[in-house]
């Protein structure tokens, strides 16, 4: 027998009172991960955005379009390789639940730009063959059941009217992590239905996506794109591509604040109770330490027996968290399709729940570790467990 | 008393504690000295000091003056980390309740005390299993302290308390806790190892059957010593 032995025989004593502290730890820290991946998917269009794409739109406002004449305006801005206007289209598909992304884009430099989606050339040609033809996200296909050659029915909101688009194309992503739900069709479609709704209205684009040759040229296109609209009608904001999903994310950052608050207070909480738990288990042990102590035992190997037990009750219960973690998120990727594209497991959130199972074992032994290494054998001897 | 070289020489040790308050005194200027080989007995009414003594010659617990010198250590004079090696080293501790560690095995708790040693396992084990065949005990290895008799577990508490073969074996009423028979075989076992292992024995009892056992006998009362026999 070893010392640490005594660890793993400790921790097995009260059977019940271990299994509930465990599955503390395993909750709290399998709350911890969902709450990080769920952050982390918030910041997934981020980490997505490519350092040689820039975005450019209406510097009052995103609601406020820009002239479809700044395409050409822009492409011959030293620099950039090309431009692709776009248009948030916010239809409704059936019902107001099905909510995707949609976006009205110029295919063809639009899918230049967006490498990672990936569309078979030979879709790709119908896509550019067909006025009404749509190409939507791998993903997004599997959520609806679509296949290519149906029709999608659309009710436009921001731009009223009944659309009818024929899927074309289903585009898979290149990267692990690539938006598979989002739906595309073609801009001049959308145009057209505006005009002939609302004469003089079309020929505008929500935003230009801007592709640049070298991204340590940013900041120079930037400035030159935004002076050369400045004291027109409708001046301009370019920033980088991230900075522009960064703007998205800012908006729900007291949301984002507020998650990371309750992900602080699960860790407390499991640390109250690792920490109830192992001065119950202490202050039960108090003869046994005396008796330890007397057999010549210091206070420190009475620590690290304590401070053991704390670690290993936390680290199963951080281990099994992490575990469960896989199959729960799994779970609600396909759950929460309309709020996330994906929920990737960031690598990290592994380290970080092993980590705070560490911490929380640490700190949670620190008070009964001291109480058991200081206490007198002779006050220890007299007490009854 | 024996003329043989003193193991425990204990000189004007005195000992108070707080009470509400007030300090009372359990020892007062106590003199003893023990020989090496004794089987020591001392006896007295509750609260005389009895097991206060005990501690001081064990190193449990330290006086307000005096010195207590084993085998020619002072071991008052030592640190709390160099006491408890001493502890390690020279003294085995007999207890009332036995005090064995509940989830460990008879055997594991005979080896607590050489898990400080350099021994290595299979050596640690050797030393076990003779101080279990020692106190009789050598077909109960396994068994956890639940599941023995309180003679056997105090058994396997003299088993622990020998096997790192210590100068001195400190015993605070060993049979306070048992039957009869089993108290006397304790005290079999107590006797075989002062007489067959030359043990120096100190012994608390309030038992005279027990108490005859010994070589010599002292009384304590009101913190001081007197009757040696």
């Amino acid at each position: 027998m070893r010392l640490f032995e005594l660890v793993f025989l400790n921790a097995l004593r009260h059977k019940l009172r271990s299994f509930l502290t465990v599955l503390g730890v395993a909750f709290a820290v399998l709350a911890f991960g969902v709450i990080r991946t769920m952050i982390t998917a918030w910041y997934a269009g981020a980490e997505a955005a490519k350092p040689d794409r820039l975005v450019t739109r209406n510097k009052v406002s995103l609601v406020f379009s820009l002239p479809i004449a700044y395409q050409p305006k822009i492409e011959q801005v030293p620099g950039v390789v090309t431009v692709a206007p776009g248009n948030w289209f916010g239809g409704i598909y059936k019902e107001e639940k099905n909510f995707f992304p949609q976006f009205g884009v110029k295919m063809e430099p639009w899918f230049r730009m967006y490498r990672e989606y990936v569309v078979p050339p030979d879709q790709w040609k119908d896509v550019l063959a067909e006025r009404n033809a749509c190409v939507v996200g791998r993903k997004l296909a599997q959520r609806f059941g679509w296949k290519l050659g149906q029709t999608v029915p659309i009710k436009g909101t921001i731009f009223p009217g009944d659309y009818e688009f024929v899927v074309r194309g289903i585009y898979s992503g290149r990267d692990p992590g690539t938006d598979e739900t989002q739906f595309f069709f073609h801009w001049d479609y959308l145009n057209e239905a505006i005009e002939k709704v609302y004469p003089g209205n079309g020929n505008r684009a929500g935003f230009f996506v801007v592709q640049i040759a070298d991204p340590a040229n940013g900041a120079a296109v930037i400035q030159t794109v935004d002076a050369m609209f400045e004291n027109s009608l409708a001046e301009t904001l370019t920033e980088t591509e991230k900075a522009f999903q960064l703007g998205f994310v800012a908006m729900s950052s007291t949301i984002i604040a507020g998650i990371h608050l309750a992900s602080v207070l699960i860790i407390g909480v499991v640390l109250l109770v690792l920490a109830n738990t192992m001065a119950m288990a202490a202050r039960e042990r108090v003869k046994e330490y005396a008796v330890l102590k007397t057999l010549g035992f210091r206070g420190w190997h009475l620590a690290s027996v304590i401070g053991g037990e704390s670690m290993l009750l936390a680290v199963v219960g951080g281990t099994i968290g992490l575990v469960a973690l896989l199959p729960l998120i799994a779970t609600l990727e396909k759950q929460m399709a309309d709020f996330f594209p994906s929920l990737p497991i960031d690598p990290l959130t592994f380290v970080h729940g092993v980590g705070i199972s560490l911490a929380v074992g640490v700190a949670a032994a620190i008070v009964p570790a001291r109480g058991a290494a200081k206490v007198s054998i002779v006050e220890g001897l007299r007490r009854i467990a | 008393m024996s003329e043989a070289k003193p193991i425990v020489a204990v000189q004007n040790l005195s000992k108070s504690y707080a009470h509400d308050g007030n300090a009372v005194q359990v020892l007062n200027n106590l003199s003893l000295d023990i020989p090496e080989g004794e089987f020591f007995a001392l006896l007295g009414p509750s609260g005389s000091g009895k097991s206060t003594l005990l501690n001081m010659i064990g190193g449990i617990d330290r006086p307000d003056s005096g010195s207590v010198e084993v085998a020619g250590t002072d071991i008052v004079q030592l640190a709390e980390g160099a006491l408890a090696t001493w502890r390690a080293n020279h003294v085995g501790f007999i207890f009332q309740f036995y005090n064995l560690i509940p989830v460990l095995s008879a055997l594991e708790n005979v080896e607590l005390p050489l898990l400080l040693s350099p021994l290595p396992k299979k050596e640690r084990r050797q030393h076990v299993e003779t101080a279990l065949e020692v106190v009789g005990l050598a077909d109960r290895i396994r068994h956890r302290p639940n599941q023995l008799s309180g003679g056997q577990q105090q058994r396997v508490a003299i088993a622990r308390a020998i096997v790192t073969d210590p100068t001195l074996l400190v015993a605070d009423e060993p049979t306070g806790d048992l039957d009869r028979h089993s108290a006397e075989q304790i005290l079999d076992v107590l006797g075989q190892l002062n007489q067959e292992f030359k043990k120096t024995i100190v012994m608390v009892t309030h038992d005279p059957r027990a108490a005859e056992r010994a070589h010599t006998r002292a009384e304590l009362d009101k913190g001081e010593l007197s009757g040696l026999r």
